[in-house]
C-alpha cells in the first residue's frame, strides 16, 4: 500500500473527487474485493473466511479494526459478527488487526463534504458515495467522527453471514447433506439428525471452498443480540484492574522514556545541556527527538526527573505569543480575505437586516486539551528487520507508515499492535507521540522502549481544539425569527490536522462551520459565511469538532432572536424546524420535560438546544438552581435519534457521557497562551466535570430515522448552549463565553 | 525496601523518595494502578494503605506505613468483590482507565460508611476524575454495592 503524502496520490484524489461523470471508471476500482488480509500467514487447517473473522481449530477471533478509546466499539464490532455468525462473541478473541485496505472508512471521507448530514438529496448522496470509493482506495483507516457503526454494520454482518454460510457448506460437504438442510447455533453447525460439528472443527474444510458471499442480512426483528440490553465484552476487565492499555504494556529487558518539547509548539531548539540529566540515577541516554529531547531511563520515574534537570534553550515558534494577540488574529480574520466558505445563504440577509432593527452578539470558544486519562504512550521494538508498535491508536496506517519513514523498511516489516485507549476524545487522531517513540527505541535497536509522556507534557503539547469566535447578527418581527446571520471565525482544523496525517482535501473547510451551516432550519432569511483565520499554533479534532464551538455560537444566537421576538424557546425551534426527524426529537424532549416555558419558578432556569451532527439530530433540556454556592444544573433530559440502536446500554453512556464532556469544559476550561506556552498544565487547573457537579440524566433514543449513525459525539455539541440559555432563563445574564466560571460560580 | 502488597511481601531497590505509584508500575508490573496526572489530581493511581485510599503518587517510598491493597487485593475477575460487581452491574466504565481507582475510592467510602447518600457520594469520590463522564453510573453502582454490602 503507498503512502497518502505522495504527489501522484495526491493529484489522483483531486481528480477523482472533481470528476462526478467519474463514477463509471472509478466504479471499475473501487468493485474490485479488496485483498483479505488475513489470508497471509494462515497455517494449514486454519481459515479466514473474510477480512474479520479467522477460525482455527483452536478458536475464533474476530477482526474488530476501529480503536475502542471507550465509546465501546470493540464489543459492538464483535456483536455485529456474532449477530450472523451465531457464536457468543465472548468466547471469541478479538483482535484490532493490522493496517489495511480491507479496514478502510468511508463515512468519515463522506461526511467531510459540504453537505448537511440531514440532506439526502441526489447530489450529497452522489458524493458521498464517491467519496467513500476514494476513502477506499486510499485506506484512510481512521476511528473518528462517529462514524463506526455507520461505517461497518452491515460489512461486519456481512462478514458473519459469510463465515456462517461457509461453515455449513463445509459440514455439508462433509455429512453428505444439502447445506439448506443444516443450522447453526452457539459457534457449531448442527446436522438435521442434531449432530453438532464445531467451527472450529471444520476450519480446514472451510479454508478449501470459495467463501460464499452471496448471503441475505437476517432482518431486525430476528435479531438475538444486537438492540438488546448485553454486557460490554470488556466491562469484567474494566471492573477489575485486568485491562491492558497502551501505557500498560510490559516486555521482558523494556527501558522507560518520557519527552520534553519545545513550550512553545513547533519551535526550535537553539541549544543543549544534558550533562546533570545524565548524571543522574537509572539514567541511560538523552536523545533528540521531533520537538525536543527524550529521556532514557530504568523507570519513568526516573525519566520525568530527568527531563526536568535538561537545560534546553528553546526557540520561540511563529505564532503569537499570547491569548490575547490570537483573539485579535481572530477578530482581524473577519474580512473577504480570509472568507472560506458560505454554504449557508438563504433568504436575503442584507435587505432584512437593512430594513430591521438589527440584534448583534459576538460569541467565544477557548482553546481546549482533550486530556485523556491515559497520557499519551507508545511502546517500540526496532529491529534491523522490524519494527513492532504497541499504542493506542486511531490511525494504525498512518502509524505504520511513520515507522516506515523513520526506520527505512518496509511497510510489511512494521507491526501495529493497537491497544485500548483509556479515552482520546480525537487526540489520537494524531501520531506525535508515536513518532517520538519510534525515533527513541531506534536510538537503541533490539530494546524495547515505553515513552510516557508527563500530564504536563500531554496538556500543554496537545493539538487542541482550535480557538473559535463568532459573530451573529439578526432581525425578529411579529413574535417570530426573520434573519440569522453567523459569521464563523476560526484557523482551519482541516488544514491543521488533515496536513499533519494525510493530505488537504480540496474545497471550503467544512468543519469550521459544522454545526451552523448544516442546521435543518427553515429561516426565511438565514446565512453562515466561515473566515479560516491565518494558522496559529496546530490544532486537532476535538470531540465533535467544529460544531463543539459552532453549536453555542448558532444555537446561543437562535436563543436571544428567538427571546427577542418574545417566542417560546422550544415552540419557536418546532416551527423553524425543516427536518422530521429533528420535529420528532425536539417534541420528545419537550414531552419528557413536560416542557411549559422556560420560567420554571423563582431562582431557577431551564434552557434548551438542538443540534444535528454526524447524522444525528439532538435536542437536549437543562433545569438549573441558583444555590449560595453558585449555579447547580439539577436535570438534563436528552432526545435524539441515531435510528438503528445496536447497543442500548452503551448508547445511553454514550450521550450522558458526552453531555458531561460538553458541559464540564463549557463551565470549566480553557488553555490560555503566554510566552507562546500553555498556561494549564495539569487537572488543578483543567477539571472538565467532577461528580459533585453531575446532574441527573434522562435520555430517549426514538429509534425512527431509517438510518444507523453512531453516538460518541452528538450529544457534546448542545449541552454547553443548554446550559447558558438556562443561566439565562434564571438570571438574565447571557453567557457568550466559554467557560462559564469565567462570569458565573458553579456550585 | 519491603512492601506488602495483596498480603504478599515484595523488596524493592528504589530511592526513598520515588512515589509508590512508580514502584508498583514500573518495578512489579503492577499496571491496574494508574498514573494519570502525578499531583493528586485525578485519583487514577488510588490504592489503600491499611485499608484508607490514598493516592499512590504523592506517598514516598520510605513513607508507606502499612499494608498496600491494590485492585486486585480486592477481587478479581473470577472472585469479584461486591463492589466490582455492582460496577459490572451498572456497566459503568466506558474507557475504564480512572475506574480502579474509581473502585479503590468508592471500597474505602463503604468501609466507612455503609449507607451512604448522593451527597456522601459526591463528598468522597469528587477528588476521582473520570473524563468519560461516566459519573451518573458510578454513583449508581456505589449504592447498589451498598445495599449488596449490607445484605451481605
Amino acid at each position: 500500500m503507498g503512502r497518502p503524502r505522495t504527489i501522484a496520490r495526491r493529484s489522483f484524489l483531486i481528480g477523482s473527487a472533481a470528476i462526478l461523470g467519474g463514477v463509471a471508471f472509478g466504479a471499475y476500482f473501487v468493485i474490485r474485493p479488496t485483498p483479505n488480509p488475513l489470508l497471509e500467514g494462515l497455517a494449514q487447517g486454519e481459515a479466514a473466511l473474510t477480512p474479520f473473522v479467522k477460525i482455527t481449530p483452536n478458536g475464533i477471533t474476530l477482526i474488530v479494526p476501529r480503536a475502542d478509546v471507550g465509546q465501546g466499539i470493540a464489543s459492538t464490532q464483535a456483536m455485529l459478527i456474532a449477530e450472523e455468525l451465531d457464536i457468543d462473541p465472548a468466547t471469541a478473541t478479538l483482535d484490532p488487526g493490522q493496517p489495511h485496505q480491507a479496514y478502510f472508512n468511508a463515512a468519515v471521507a463522506a461526511e467531510s463534504m459540504p453537505f448537511a448530514g440531514w440532506d439526502h438529496g441526489f447530489v450529497a448522496s452522489t458524493v458521498r458515495d464517491l467519496m467513500g470509493h476514494v476513502a477506499r482506495l486510499t485506506s484512510s483507516q481512521f476511528t473518528g467522527g462517529s462514524s463506526s457503526v455507520a461505517d461497518l454494520h452491515e460489512t461486519l454482518r456481512m462478514a458473519g453471514a459469510t463465515a456462517r454460510e461457509t461453515l455449513k457448506a463445509a459440514a455439508a460437504a462433509r455429512a453428505g447433506v444439502p447445506s439448506a438442510d443444516l443450522r447453526t447455533e452457539d459457534g457449531h453447525v448442527v446436522l438435521p439428525d442434531g449432530t453438532r460439528i464445531p467451527y472450529t472443527d471444520l476450519a480446514a474444510e472451510a479454508a478449501a471452498i470459495k467463501p460464499i458471499t452471496d448471503v441475505t442480512l437476517r432482518p431486525a426483528s430476528e435479531w438475538t443480540r444486537l438492540g438488546k440490553p448485553y454486557q460490554r465484552l470488556d466491562i469484567v476487565a474494566k471492573s477489575t484492574g485486568t485491562q491492558d492499555y497502551g501505557i500498560d504494556m510490559v516486555l521482558p529487558g523494556m527501558l522507560h522514556a518520557t519527552v520534553r518539547a519545545n513550550p512553545g509548539r513547533g519551535g526550535a531548539m537553539a541549544g543543549y545541556n544534558a550533562d546533570a540529566a545524565l548524571a543522574m540515577q537509572g539514567v541511560r541516554s538523552v536523545v533528540k527527538v521531533d520537538e525536543g529531547l527524550a529521556v532514557i531511563a530504568d523507570n519513568t520515574w526516573f525519566a520525568f526527573q530527568a527531563a526536568q534537570a535538561l537545560e534546553v534553550s528553546w526557540l520561540p515558534p511563529d505564532y503569537p505569543a499570547s491569548s490575547a494577540e490570537m483573539w485579535q488574529a481572530l477578530t482581524d480574520a473577519r474580512t473577504d480575505e480570509f472568507r472560506n466558505s458560505r454554504l449557508r445563504d438563504d433568504g436575503d440577509v442584507e435587505t432584512t437586516l437593512s430594513e430591521a432593527t438589527v440584534i448583534e452578539a459576538e460569541y467565544r470558544a477557548p482553546f481546549l486539551a482533550h486530556a485523556a486519562l491515559e497520557p499519551l504512550c507508545a511502546t517500540v521494538l526496532v529491529e534491523p528487520d522490524k519494527v513492532e508498535i504497541w499504542t493506542s491508536t486511531q490511525i494504525p496506517a498512518v502509524v505504520r507508515d511513520a515507522a516506515v519513514e523513520i526506520t527505512g523498511l518496509d511497510p510489511s516489516q512494521v507491526t501495529v499492535h493497537a491497544l485500548p485507549a483509556g479515552g482520546s476524545f480525537g487526540r489520537r487522531l494524531d501520531h506525535d507521540y508515536v513518532v517520538q517513540a519510534i525515533q527513541i527505541a531506534a536510538s537503541m535497536p533490539g530494546t524495547p522502549i515505553k515513552t510516557t509522556w508527563s500530564r504536563e507534557e500531554d496538556m500543554t503539547h496537545d493539538y487542541p481544539r482550535p480557538l473559535h469566535m463568532a459573530v451573529g447578527r439578526g432581525a425578529v418581527g411579529n413574535g417570530r425569527v426573520l434573519a440569522h446571520d453567523l459569521d464563523s471565525i476560526s484557523p482551519s482544523l482541516v488544514s491543521s490536522w488533515f496536513g499533519r496525517i494525510f493530505i488537504v482535501p480540496p474545497g471550503p473547510d467544512t468543519m469550521l462551520v459544522w454545526g451552523a451551516f448544516d442546521q435543518p432550519y427553515a429561516i426565511p432569511n438565514y446565512r453562515v459565511t466561515g473566515y479560516a483565520a491565518p494558522p496559529l499554533m496546530p490544532v486537532g479534532s476535538w470531540r465533535s469538532p467544529g460544531a463543539c464551538s459552532n453549536s453555542f455560537f448558532h444555537e446561543s444566537f437562535l436563543s436571544e432572536l428567538i427571546h427577542a421576538a418574545g417566542a417560546d424557546p422550544l415552540e419557536e425551534r418546532l416551527r423553524l424546524i425543516a427536518d422530521a426527524d429533528s420535529r420528532r426529537v425536539l417534541e420528545a424532549v419537550g414531552a419528557m420535560s413536560n416542557w411549559s416555558g422556560a420560567d420554571i419558578g423563582p431562582g431557577r432556569g431551564r434552557g434548551i438546544a438542538f443540534a444535528h451532527t454526524h447524522g444525528v439530530p439532538v435536542a437536549e433540556v437543562i433545569d438549573v438552581t441558583i444555590t449560595d454556592r453558585g449555579i447547580r444544573i439539577d436535570e438534563v433530559w436528552i432526545a435524539a435519534d441515531c435510528g438503528t440502536v445496536f447497543d442500548p446500554v452503551n448508547a445511553e453512556a454514550q450521550l450522558t457521557g458526552a453531555a458531561i464532556f460538553g458541559l464540564g469544559h463549557a463551565m470549566n476550561c480553557e488553555l490560555t497562551y503566554e510566552n507562546h506556552a500553555v498556561q494549564q498544565t495539569n487537572f488543578h487547573a483543567f477539571e472538565g466535570m467532577r461528580l459533585h457537579q453531575t446532574p441527573r440524566f434522562h435520555t430517549q433514543l426514538l429509534g425512527l430515522a431509517e438510518r444507523v449513525r453512531g453516538l460518541g459525539e452528538p450529544a457534546t455539541a448542545p449541552a454547553a448552549p443548554a446550559l447558558a440559555d438556562a443561566i439565562f432563563a434564571a438570571t438574565g445574564q447571557r453567557l457568550r463565553e466559554m467557560p462559564f466560571s469565567k462570569s458565573v460560580d458553579f456550585a | 525496601m519491603d512492601l506488602t502488597i495483596n498480603g504478599t511481601n515484595h523488596t524493592v531497590d528504589l530511592p526513598d523518595d520515588m512515589p509508590l505509584l512508580w514502584a508498583l508500575r514500573d518495578t512489579l508490573n503492577i499496571t491496574s494502578v494508574k498514573y494519570g496526572c502525578g499531583i493528586a489530581q485525578c485519583g487514577a493511581c488510588t490504592v489503600h494503605i491499611d485499608g484508607e485510599a490514598v493516592r499512590s503518587c504523592q506517598v514516598a517510598l520510605a513513607d508507606v506505613w502499612g499494608q498496600i491493597t491494590t485492585i486486585e487485593g480486592l477481587g478479581t475477575p473470577d472472585a469479584l468483590h461486591a463492589i466490582q460487581a455492582a460496577w459490572i452491574d451498572q456497566q459503568v466504565a466506558q474507557c475504564g482507565y480512572c475506574q480502579s481507582g474509581q473502585i479503590m475510592q468508592a471500597a474505602d467510602l463503604l468501609a466507612r460508611n455503609p449507607e451512604p447518600t448522593d451527597n456522601d457520594i459526591d463528598a468522597a469520590m469528587s477528588g476521582n476524575l473520570c473524563r468519560c463522564g461516566t459519573y451518573p453510573r458510578i454513583r449508581a453502582a456505589v449504592h447498589a454495592a451498598a445495599s449488596a454490602m449490607r445484605e451481605a
